[in-house]
């Protein structure tokens, strides 16, 4: 067990990030940003509005050419230098990272940063690789299709993982030769600054801008801007709903990774032996704690067949009750803080629904009150609830450590449940029978459906929802498509006139 | 039906609060991933309503001269028709484009059974 020092290393006051300096805000005004792990202040971050994204556009405007220009093999270099560069400082990063969303230190050194990582070295890899075509239509007749960079895109960042989520939309977007105005989210504005610190010199000034803020007052002026060729968003429904209208007034592309209520489907034969797998499926039921649900696939409604409903449940409240919460920054931890007072306050919300709506608390089921400097920040206990697919709780994302756990019949069952539900983000599937794993997978409507595993997130799988849960695909070099134009040259080699005039 | 949503006394204050600087207010309810499932505050008709929306209330606020219109989308409202809501405010930081998170506040929605037989 290891127990790491609260990070030093921050400034006391970061600014945005613009055409490669730090710049005040134009209104001069600042707000602080606390942890979640204490609930205290740790720095205060420059309070952007449309004057300071305007000029965020024009740097980015100003670097767009010559970088979209860039030779692939040089921009690759930049990503790798980047992902180097990541990769030497991977603990202060990981320390940095679960101080501003409190989640625990064991995530961030083993998924959260060295995912981001890799996704840089990806994206770098499949730009080398990215091949335009060409489609002979006739014998004197070529047409040409080149991948164009768009320009200059915006990018709003959540909260829930600030590094990779910004890792996640900034790589694909770099490659393909854009310049991006990104916004982080107002709860964790700050750890994008700690990597800017180690990577701004790496990264041409302008391709890269920052600015810092509240959604209404820095969010609304960089979604509605006519001057960005393409708005990313995760978030929420009703956001993601107003970006889209205002990208429809700018006749501009979107794309919108929206969130779920995802299905983990658990079927009588993972428990036909005390084996391996059955120990696997239970650790897979318990990824609902994960990040403190704080995950758009959280898998937080969980399916369990009639068979062995009863002992499956009985093992998955034991693997339950055996996390263990505590200090973030301790390697032993394995549930940390919610990443806002807010968040807090609205899982402590469903838990009230779920015990009204009738919900039986198998465990959990309150606010945990650690000790000492943990005691102002926001904790939750791990909660099952045994219910109905109908309830509240197994249909909105409550974005705690809270699964609602319901039986199902046979397999038309668990997909007729798992399918009743307004999105389509995640789902997992258990089974020893790959006929039951493949039907199952095919049958559910949802973007991304883990079977026998959850929760990994590697480079080159393809993310991203049906239904309510959003438009368009992140982690696979298709999202290159969202940041690219196609270009096509209708080339004719033909030496004679038509004939029409 | 405008008593399916009620505001508390913190956040009638701070809904009067924000009409003043921003003029006449709406909410739409969200649903979804990060801060889905909050209440969404914004300036009157800054978010398009439609088919897909129903109005639940318009509430009355002292001190605000024209009701709040409260919306959601259809498809949530079926899912949530059997609680009623109040709109509360907590401190926080909130995200999305709701006009409250500058003030270091939130609107919070809590929920009760409309029809107790429910479970």
């Amino acid at each position: 067990m290891t127990r790491y020092d609260a990070p030093t290393h921050w400034q006391s006051r970061y600014d945005h990030f613009i055409g490669g300096e730090y710049v005040k805000p134009h209104g001069g005004r600042y707000f602080e940003n606390p942890t979640p792990v204490t609930g205290q202040p740790f720095c205060e971050v420059a309070r952007g509005t449309a004057e300071d994204v305007e000029r965020a556009i024009d740097a980015a405007h100003g670097a767009a050419g010559a970088w979209g220009r860039t030779p692939a093999a040089d921009r690759a270099l930049v990503l790798n230098r980047v992902a180097d560069r990541m990769q030497e400082h991977l603990q202060a990063l990981a320390i940095a990272e679960t101080w501003e969303n409190g989640k625990p230190i064991r995530e961030t050194l083993a998924a959260d940063i060295p995912l981001a990582i890799d996704h840089f070295r990806y994206f770098a890899g499949v730009i080398r690789a990215q091949e335009g075509s060409l489609a002979e239509i006739d014998d004197d007749t070529v047409a040409y299709h080149f991948h164009e960079p768009l320009g200059v895109v915006g990018q709003i960042i959540p909260w829930n993982f600030p590094l990779l989520m910004a890792t996640w939309k900034l790589a694909p977007a770099l490659a393909a030769g854009n310049a991006v105005v990104l916004k982080p989210a107002e709860q964790t504005p700050a750890s994008i600054h700690y990597l800017l610190s180690l990577v701004a010199d790496l990264l041409p000034p302008g391709v890269v801008n920052v600015v810092n803020g509240f959604g209404v007052e820095a969010g609304r002026p960089l979604a509605s801007s006519p001057r960005v060729a393409k708005v990313a968003f995760t978030g929420e429904t009703t956001t993601g709903r107003l970006i889209m209208q205002y990208a429809s007034e700018n006749i501009k592309p979107v794309t919108l990774e929206l969130g779920g209520k995802s299905p983990n489907i658990f079927f009588d034969d993972v428990s036909a032996a005390p084996d391996d797998f059955r120990d696997k499926a239970l650790e897979g039921f318990t990824m609902f704690a994960l990040n403190q649900g704080e995950v758009c696939t959280c898998p937080s409604r969980a399916l369990i067949q009639q068979g062995h409903y009863a002992d499956f449940l009985a093992a998955a409240v034991a693997r339950t009750r055996e996390i263990r919460p505590g200090h973030p920054l301790d390697s032993a931890t394995m549930v940390g803080a919610q990443a806002s007072n807010d968040q807090l306050e609205k899982i402590l919300s469903y838990l009230d629904i779920g015990r009204q709506e009738g919900a039986r608390v198998l465990t959990g089921g309150a606010r945990a009150q650690l000790d000492g400097e943990l005691s102002g920040g926001y904790y939750v206990e791990p909660t099952i609830f045994e219910g109905s697919n109908s309830m509240r709780i197994f249909q909105e994302e409550i974005f705690g450590p809270v699964v609602s756990v319901t039986s199902f019949a046979d397999l038309d069952d668990a997909v007729k449940i798992a399918n009743d539900t307004l999105y389509g983000l995640g789902a997992g599937v258990w089974t020893r029978d790959i006929n039951t794993a493949y039907r199952a997978g095919r049958a559910i409507q949802a973007g991304r459906v883990w079977t026998n595993c959850y929760h990994a997130y590697p480079a080159h799988a393809a993310f991203g929802g049906y239904k309510q849960s959003g438009i368009g695909r992140e982690n696979h070099k298709m999202m290159l498509d969202h940041y690219q134009q196609t270009k096509n040259l209708l080339v004719s080699y033909a030496p004679k006139k038509l004939g029409f005039f | 039906m405008s008593d399916l949503v009620t505001v508390t006394p913190a956040a009638a204050e701070l809904i009067r609060s924000l009409r003043e600087q921003h003029g006449p207010l709406m909410f739409h309810q969200s649903g979804g991933c990060c801060d889905g499932s909050a209440p969404m505050c914004y300036p009157a008709g800054e978010f398009r309503t439609g088919s897909s929306d129903i109005q639940l209330a318009a509430l009355t606020v002292d001190g605000v001269p024209e009701p709040v219109e409260f919306w959601i989308s259809r498809a949530q409202w079926d899912l949530w028709q059997h609680t009623k809501l109040t709109i509360d405010v907590v401190p926080g930081r909130g995200s999305g484009f709701s006009l409250e998170a500058p003030e270091g506040l939130r609107f919070l929605l809590r929920s009760t059974l409309a029809r107790p037989d429910h479970a």
